[in-house]
């Protein structure tokens, strides 16, 4: 059901962990089964992402783009990270099951909180 | 790697002395039971001869068994065909929350026509409790359906109470007995039973085959309509091989009873005990003592039933899981909520159905693999460890009411 990409995310998720000193912290629960995703930001004075660490309480798919955007922004800028959709992490797996679609908005929304809090945290 | 089969309650495999019984009858004795030939008299001595196999199975005489294509079409015979033969008595039916799909969706379909259906809570352990059905009884009451043991958590329920106050008040008792035939002593008179549904593949007969017991004298309407076969009740050409196996089964399973729900037992006991024991913040799902002998349903705080179900396959081991996220519908198992697990919780679930097939050394193995596995899933978890104070609604504080 998983594509062999899917599964390797799976089996060896990248960037599992957490930042203690964060520059941004996005957390979203999923309404549709009750998951729950954390994504952990590093931002240097260029706005480009440095380091980044994931929390994932949820199935295989969400595990999976949980590993997959991690890897998509590290080393980014954040104008280019803020541009990585859902869509565009489920097709970096080759494809999500239909069922399993609404787990990749986790991924690519707990990214976006993230940004979005160490952009508010920057302001004050 | 070897394989290792955990989910003997979604299926078993076919006995081999089953399969063989079976062949026979689709090659060499391909005969309609109908027809008046040699080759169809050797076709109906067989079906005749499975009958009174299944019959002795539960303690029922041959010509109360009614062959159908499983435990699906058996509920919904019994039940529609009971609602609609005894309409003129009364429009009401009691069944429980838990029930499998093949019962609750028929009780919503006949609620649709005309029938009112009280669905019994259960209690923390799965179980049906004796004085919400005396309570639920009316005097439109026609039939009060309740699974002998549940598919998720393997609760046995009070079934011969029920059964004795049902047959106090004329009102007909059937029972899904899908998971219990074949792992639990049955006898229909002693129990109470006025319907029975059974189906072969939960006990190492072929899929698609399956038999409803109707006591002698119980109203029934059919469903199905065109020959004459099953006394009228369910036309159409017996599935012959299907039913030779399920005689054949049905044999086997009395024969091996005693020894086989010791034999699980143990397996199952050895699980229940070093999963409780070495892992920690996890519930046993379902009645302590009161289950099926070869089920033990856990839940482990903080990680995803399905993500712990690609680990055990990845290691060879085939489970399933009551989780939101296997479900396919994106709700978690009715069963575990009506037990009145949150969410998280039966999130969390893990389901290991033992067979026969079985051995001590598989359940060292999965005992040996387990716990790490449940590490790496809680290592990864927001819900768990240090940060786990951060979140709302952490399920922790749920773990320490149980
Ligand atoms: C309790 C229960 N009832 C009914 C069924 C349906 O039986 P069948 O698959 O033979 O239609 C099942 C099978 O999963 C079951 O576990
Ligand atoms: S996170 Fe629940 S289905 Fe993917």
């Amino acid at each position: 059901m998983y594509t062999e990409k899917v599964m390797d995310h799976f089996t060896n998720p990248r960037n599992v962990g957490e930042l203690k000193d964060a520059s941004g912290i996005g957390e979203v629960g999923n309404a549709k089964c009750g998951d729950i995703m954390r994504i952990y930001l590093k931002v240097d004075d260029n706005d480009v992402i440095t380091d980044v660490k994931f929390k994932t309480f949820g199935c295989g798919a969400a595990i999976a783009t949980s590993s997959m955007v991690t890897e998509m922004v590290k080393g980014k800028k954040l104008a280019e990270a803020l541009e990585i959709s859902n869509q565009a992490v489920a097709e970096a797996l080759g494809g999500l099951p239909p069922a399993k679609m609404h787990c990749s908005n986790l991924a690519a929304d707990a990214l976006h909180h993230a940004i979005k809090d160490y952009i508010d945290k920057k302001g004050k | 790697m070897k394989r290792i089969y955990f989910d003997h309650s979604a299926t078993t495999p076919v006995d081999k002395e089953v399969a063989a019984a079976a062949l026979e009858y689709m090659t060499e004795k391909f005969g309609n039971a109908s027809s008046i030939h040699g080759f169809g008299r050797e076709a109906r001595k067989a079906v005749d001869e499975a009958r009174e196999k299944v019959a002795a199975l539960i303690g029922a005489t041959a010509n109360e068994i009614f062959f159908t294509s499983g435990g699906t079409e058996g509920d919904n015979l019994a039940i529609k065909g009971v609602a609609f033969a005894n309409r003129k008595k009364g429009n009401h039916i009691i069944t429980s929350a838990i029930e499998h799909h093949a019962v609750l969706h028929t009780c919503e379909y006949l609620e649709k026509h005309g029938f009112t259906v009280t669905y019994l809570p259960v209690d923390e352990y799965g179980m049906v409790r004796i004085e919400d059905v005396k309570n639920a009884i009316t005097d439109k009451t026609i039939l009060i359906t309740i699974m002998m043991a549940n598919n998720e958590v393997g609760t046995i329920q009070p079934v011969k109470e029920i059964g004795r106050l049902a047959r106090e008040k004329g009102i007909y008792f059937h029972t899904d007995a899908v998971q219990a035939v074949g792992n639990y002593p049955i006898d229909v008179q002693e129990m109470n039973i006025d319907l029975l549904a059974m189906s072969g593949h939960k006990f190492h007969a072929p899929k698609g085959i399956g038999a409803l017991y109707i006591r002698r004298g119980v109203r029934v309407e059919a469903l199905q309509h065109g020959g004459g076969h099953e006394r009228n009740l369910r036309a159409g050409t017996e599935n012959v091989p299907g039913i030779v196996g399920l005689g054949k089964a049905a044999e086997i399973a009395k024969q091996e009873m005693a020894k086989k729900v010791t034999y699980l037992g143990k397996l199952r006991d050895r699980i229940i005990s070093e999963v409780m024991a070495k892992i920690p913040h996890v519930k046993l799902n379902g009645h302590p003592v009161e289950r099926l002998p070869g089920n033990a349903n856990f839940s482990f705080l903080f990680i995803e039933g399905e993500s712990l179900l690609l680990n055990l396959d990845l290691k060879g081991i085939a489970a399933s899981s009551g989780s939101a996220c296997t479900s396919g519908s994106l709700d978690p198992s009715h069963v575990l909520l009506a037990m009145g697990l949150t969410h998280e919780v039966a999130h969390g679930s893990l389901r290991i159905t033992l067979g026969r097939g079985n051995t001590a050394e598989e359940v060292d193995y999965f005992l040996e693999v387990l716990p790490e596995i449940i590490d790496r899933l809680r290592a990864m978890s927001p819900l768990f460890g240090e940060s786990a104070n951060t979140v709302v609604n952490n399920p922790c504080s749920e773990c320490h009411m149980h």
